[in-house]
């Protein structure tokens, strides 16, 4: 069991998430939702709340950046799709993210730690969407 | 300020994200992969953030009138479960299970260089734009859609 190598690394980094989301509501009064965030970024451009939404974005590569070279041992990354399989899904990620007004981090966290049932069942869902659609790429064979 | 406090939990986030090994799709596809060889590392890093954030939020909304740089919250407009909740989030998950990439390890991973998530992030753009040219027309709000 490979992942039982780098359990510190999942419950520290894991705290680092719950620790900025927390900060987020505390001190600006929003919800560290990413789908919001960025789509609200380019789709509101014109708005001086942009600045905040930016600013975030920004952070997100930066704080990658920082735990890449601090921290060699996470920087291997595999990512195995095509280019069209990276497009297909970019697209319906985007979509469903907006369609259902939040993702892993706005609902999955900021939304069960309002104890939110829109969240919770958006997370199950989206859950359970993503692991049928794995089971049916990686097993669809012996499953037929 | 309000930006320097985003970009601070933005980087937070961001390292979170990495450091948990979240922005490398094949570890997020081992824990949605229940048949195969299954990683639960998300499960454990989702559970570490809730057992920080949950007291946080819970606090925050009791006792904290308003937020330390703002004069309001901004909690989401919605509170019904509709269908457009649970349509988006099956088509969320079909996208997610696809790649092993959602919003926020995307952008997070262009600190990788790997121009899969540059791809992806685009392509993730274009699905945000077209559901708002699609939305705008579905409710006549009368924006520019173009």
């Amino acid at each position: 069991m490979a992942w039982l190598e780098h359990w510190e690394f999942a419950v520290v980094g894991g705290g680092l998430i719950g620790i900025a989301s927390a900060a987020l509501f505390v001190l600006n009064g929003r919800i560290a939702g990413v789908s919001g965030i960025f789509g609200d970024l380019f789709l509101e451009s014109r708005s001086r709340q942009t600045c905040w939404r930016f600013a975030f974005i920004v952070g997100l590569v930066l704080g990658g950046f920082a735990v890449r070279w601090l921290v060699p041992a996470v920087a291997g990354v595999a990512l195995r799709p095509g280019w069209p399989m990276l497009v297909v899904g970019g697209l319906l990620v985007g979509f469903g993210t907006r369609l259902g007004r939040g993702c892993t981090s706005g609902h999955g966290i900021c939304g069960i730690s309002r104890l939110s049932p829109r969240s919770v069942a958006a997370t199950g869902i989206f859950m359970l969407s993503a692991i049928i659609t794995v089971a049916l790429i990686r097993h669809g064979g012996q499953l037929a | 300020m309000r930006a320097w406090a985003a970009l601070a939990c933005g980087a937070m986030f961001g390292a979170g994200l990495t450091l948990a090994g979240m922005t490398n799709p094949e570890r997020v596809l081992g824990f949605l992969d229940v048949l195969g060889a299954w990683d639960p590392t998300l499960a454990l890093v989702m559970l570490s953030a809730l057992v920080v954030s949950l007291p946080i939020f819970q606090w925050a909304l009791r006792r904290s009138p308003k937020p330390v740089l703002d004069y309001r919250y901004h909690p989401p407009e919605r509170t019904e479960i509709d269908r457009e909740l649970l349509l988006g989030s099956v088509v969320f998950g079909v996208g997610w299970g696809m790649v092993g990439l959602c919003p926020g390890p995307a952008i997070a991973g262009l600190a990788s260089g790997a121009s899969g998530f540059a791809v992806f992030v685009l392509a993730m753009m274009s699905g945000i734009a077209l559901h708002f040219m699609l939305d705008s027309l579905a409710n006549g709000r009368g924006r520019r859609v173009l």
